[in-house]
């Protein structure tokens, strides 16, 4: 295993390629022959779009050479979760329910990406149908940690992860559901991007819980993470890039009870190390309470399963072989639902809706760990946390899923490794995508610790 | 239906449809119903207690 990477960033590639010291051709093709070297082991693609990427590329060159520039993403390659439509390309949601699909069109992101000058080199691989936050279960076997072939890249948008930092892409298109951005973003050592509820259009997305599901990018910084949110969303509310700006003065609520209960000892100092960075750049630091944060999993569990059951109903009725046995039983579960529960999870919703406001008024953002485990071993059903073993699936879900919950914007920014070179997320909540795109900026340099802030 | 009756005939149903590995899935589904049922801001008809506002229709 070796330590975490510091990534290329897409900006950084886009400066390069419009200065004419690189084109979008050589760097695609860089992409592409290192998913020929390292995709045979880490499984991050399952369709790789070799011939389109490489056209697209030597397109962006041309329009650059002709005084065509199409922002910061043109000529820039990206990878793109298996759950999103891309004309003439199958969706397979690593799923066999899939298999003989095909999309028609593109799905909104796609296009808006395309517009943008974007080279999408593939489809990644995820888990099936995004339900699950290791990418063991997938039609198309799992995808192995980069920096660890025996641990999982988190998920559901693990190959987007994996792809990130293998560097078969300058960045990825994923989900989250429940954390599905975020939670391989921890695991890799990659910023992700949550934005807030409808704000990128799901449309051509192969739903998993309608009214969870977000759209957004992993990548290296929080300025590319801007660069893409700038070009997917409806109406981003920014400008250019954020700069990062002044720590001193910012206020951020750290909500202790509940979500650090339960934590592994290294994401835990990890995560100390870079609340006292802070503190010493002059943020102010104030404990936050979510008084029913402790309802968040059976309010989550309701909602989600019952969403995904209702949709996948026909399918599993028909062809329930063709799903993976632990996904099909997670979407069975959730036509046991009784109403009066998922009513009583839409209740609580709301009210932890209103909680998470309250903790964030007057406040310039939440900071919470992303995840509460190191990347997890593949095969494990349980970790060990301090005295006690968790479920993976519970313990990997419990500090992102409530802003699936509640739709506030959330994102993982770096924070760390274990001694064994994991890398630890840190992540920020705010009310507005824009505003903390803002305070991450300036924040990041801080939370990514020393080692990483001359980057 | 008390979560009690509810596991215990959706457990019978689940195995009626040949799928026994859902039983963990739906014990989880249990215990989660009763965190729900058990939280403060249930109603009561009775009117003995505030309850928490409505919530909004399941749309985010």
């Amino acid at each position: 295993m070796t330590v975490p990477v510091e990534l290329p960033s897409l900006l950084d590639l886009g400066r390069a390629i419009r200065a004419g010291e690189t084109t979008s051709a050589a760097a695609t093709e860089r992409c592409l022959e290192v998913i020929r070297d390292r995709d045979p082991s880490i499984n991050a693609f399952i369709t790789v779009l070799a011939d389109a990427a490489l056209d697209a590329a030597r397109t962006a060159d041309r329009e650059l050479r002709s005084g065509r520039d199409r922002g910061p993403l043109h000529g820039v390659p990206i990878s793109i979760k298996d759950i999103l439509d891309m004309a003439g390309v199958p969706t397979t949601a690593a799923s066999h329910v899939r298999r003989e699909h095909v999309a028609a069109s593109d799905a909104t992101v796609v296009t808006r990406l395309r517009e943008a000058g974007a080279v999408l080199v593939g489809k990644t691989n995820l888990h099936e149908f995004a339900l699950g936050t290791t990418n063991e279960e997938s039609a198309y076997g799992p995808v192995h940690h980069p920096l660890d072939p025996g641990r999982s890249p988190g998920g559901s948008s693990g190959g987007s992860a994996a792809s990130i930092l293998a560097g078969m892409a300058y960045a990825s298109i994923g989900t989250d559901t429940g954390g599905s951005i975020r939670i391989p973003a921890a695991a890799c050592g990659l910023v992700g991007l949550k934005p807030r509820y409808r704000e990128v259009p799901t449309r051509g997305v192969v739903p998993l819980s309608a009214s969870f599901d977000h759209v957004g990018p992993l990548c290296a910084t929080v300025a590319d993470a801007a660069s893409i949110f700038r070009v997917i969303a409806d109406a981003p509310g920014l400008d250019g890039a954020p700069r990062p700006g002044v720590a001193r003065g910012l206020r951020l609520g750290v909500p202790r009870r509940y979500f650090l209960d339960i934590l592994d000892d290294e994401v835990a100092g990890a995560f100390d190390a870079a609340c006292a960075r802070l503190s010493s750049a002059g943020v102010t630091l104030d404990d936050v309470v979510i008084p029913h944060a402790g309802e968040t999993p059976a309010a989550y569990l309701h909602v989600a399963i019952t969403e995904a059951a209702a949709f996948h109903a026909r399918t599993l009725e028909s062809r329930p072989d063709d799903y993976t046995p632990t996904v099909r039983v997670r979407l069975e579960a959730g036509r046991y639902v009784l109403a009066e529960d998922y009513l009583r999870a839409q209740r609580c919703r709301h009210l932890l809706r209103t909680e998470v406001s309250a903790a964030l008024e007057g406040r310039d953002g939440l900071l919470l760990p992303a995840m509460a485990v190191p990347a997890t071993p593949l095969g494990a059903a349980t970790v060990r946390v301090g005295a006690t073993d968790e479920p993976v699936r519970n313990v990997t879900l419990r500090l992102t899923q409530l802003f699936n919950l509640t739709g506030h914007p959330a994102m993982t920014v770096p924070c760390g490794a274990t001694g064994g070179g994991l890398p630890i997320g840190a992540q920020l909540v705010g009310t507005a995508t824009p505003e903390l795109l803002r305070v991450a900026a300036t924040l990041e340099m801080h939370i990514r610790g020393e080692r990483l802030a001359s980057r | 239906m008390n979560p009690e009756d509810w596991l215990e005939s959706a457990r019978a149903d689940a195995e009626r449809r040949g799928l026994p590995d859902l039983r963990p899935a739906l014990e989880g589904l249990a215990r989660a119903a009763g965190v729900l049922r058990e939280a403060d801001w249930n109603d009561d008809a009775s009117g003995g207690s505030d309850s928490a506002p409505n919530a909004p229709p399941p749309a985010g």
